[in-house]
């Protein structure tokens, strides 16, 4: 264990005093939910997303993520859960941890005293919205959303890529064979969830 | 469209998610004070424009954001390897 190095800026988002919040999502806006039958999408409630960065070949970095998140570096392509915890794989150097939002700042703290080695870990709860997509025609939806290729074969349960989305840019995984979950910057989830609408239209009736 | 394999993600991803950046291997010359300036006008300004083999600097945009190398021809089309920055090309980088 070592202590947290003055250095950096380590901030708890949720103040601890005064009125408490209620936060809201960047779709706070919207329905936050729509479909029928054979596909529903909603906006998932507020996540907690840590930024990591760091060196995936250093065993020390990956056993202090592993003892502060409960699952290990994914693999390319790929995600991990452990219970409220998701890590996803984004770049060789590059993960997101998707948390419950008043954990976010415990897990910070938990991994900086773990590791004090050369990585970066930024807490940017809030810049993205997770939108949720099932039931057996989601896969449609997708089909005329992304380039990239949902195919059972090419695109299993587990997988995460970043794509192109319409005409912006989202990072797409695959939580079950009819369920599927898109992260959408926030100042594109707007966009993005009129798209769904939109898209979504023709398999409700 | 470009079938184009990143070698990062590990796999071939549609054109639209990478930027062709210029040209690749360029130089910087080692002592920036003390070259001519027609060195740092060529290393700044001048590039190759072959009509052929061509190694060109191209970046996974809206993928996993990492730049790489492609071994291109510029007349056919095709392309023959993408490599890691650092790593050297199959096909030789001609003059
Ligand atoms: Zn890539």
């Amino acid at each position: 264990m070592s202590e947290v190095p003055d250095s950096v800026a380590v901030i708890d988002q949720i103040p601890q005093q005064g009125e408490p919040l209620t936060p809201r999502t960047p779709l706070h806006h919207t329905a936050r939910a729509g479909g029928a039958g054979q596909l529903h999408y909603r906006e998932h409630d507020l996540t907690g997303l840590l930024v990591l960065r760091g060196n995936a070949a250093d065993k020390a970095f990956a056993e202090a993520v592993k003892a502060t998140f409960g699952c290990p570096l994914a693999k390319t392509l790929s995600f991990v859960m452990a219970q409220e915890v998701s890590l996803l794989w984004l770049s060789p150097d590059e993960w997101w941890v998707l948390c419950p939002p008043d954990q976010a700042y415990a897990l910070e703290v938990q991994l900086r005293e773990r590791y004090s080695g050369h990585f970066a870990l930024a807490n940017n709860t809030g810049g993205m919205t997770r939108i949720q997509l099932s039931g057996p025609q989601a896969v449609q939806v997708l089909k005329k959303s992304i380039p990239y290729d949902v195919h059972d074969a090419h695109f299993p349960v587990g997988k995460v890529v970043a794509t192109v989305f319409g005409k912006t840019q989202a990072v797409v995984r695959r939580l079950g064979q009819n369920d599927w979950e898109i992260l959408a910057r926030r100042s594109f989830a707007d966009y993005i969830w009129r798209w769904v609408e939109d898209a979504a239209s023709e398999y409700q009736r | 469209m470009f079938h184009i394999y990143c070698p990062h993600c590990e796999e071939y991803r549609e054109e639209e998610e990478f930027h062709p950046k210029g040209e690749a291997h360029l130089a910087r010359p080692e002592d920036p004070d003390n070259c001519t300036d027609e060195e740092w006008g060529d290393y700044l300004f001048f590039r190759k424009n072959p009509r052929g083999v061509h190694h060109e600097l191209w970046v996974h945009a809206a993928g996993c954001r990492k730049f790489f190398n492609v071994t291109r021809d510029t007349q056919s089309y095709r392309i023959y390897e993408t490599y890691k920055i650092g790593e050297q090309p199959s096909k030789a980088i001609t003059a």
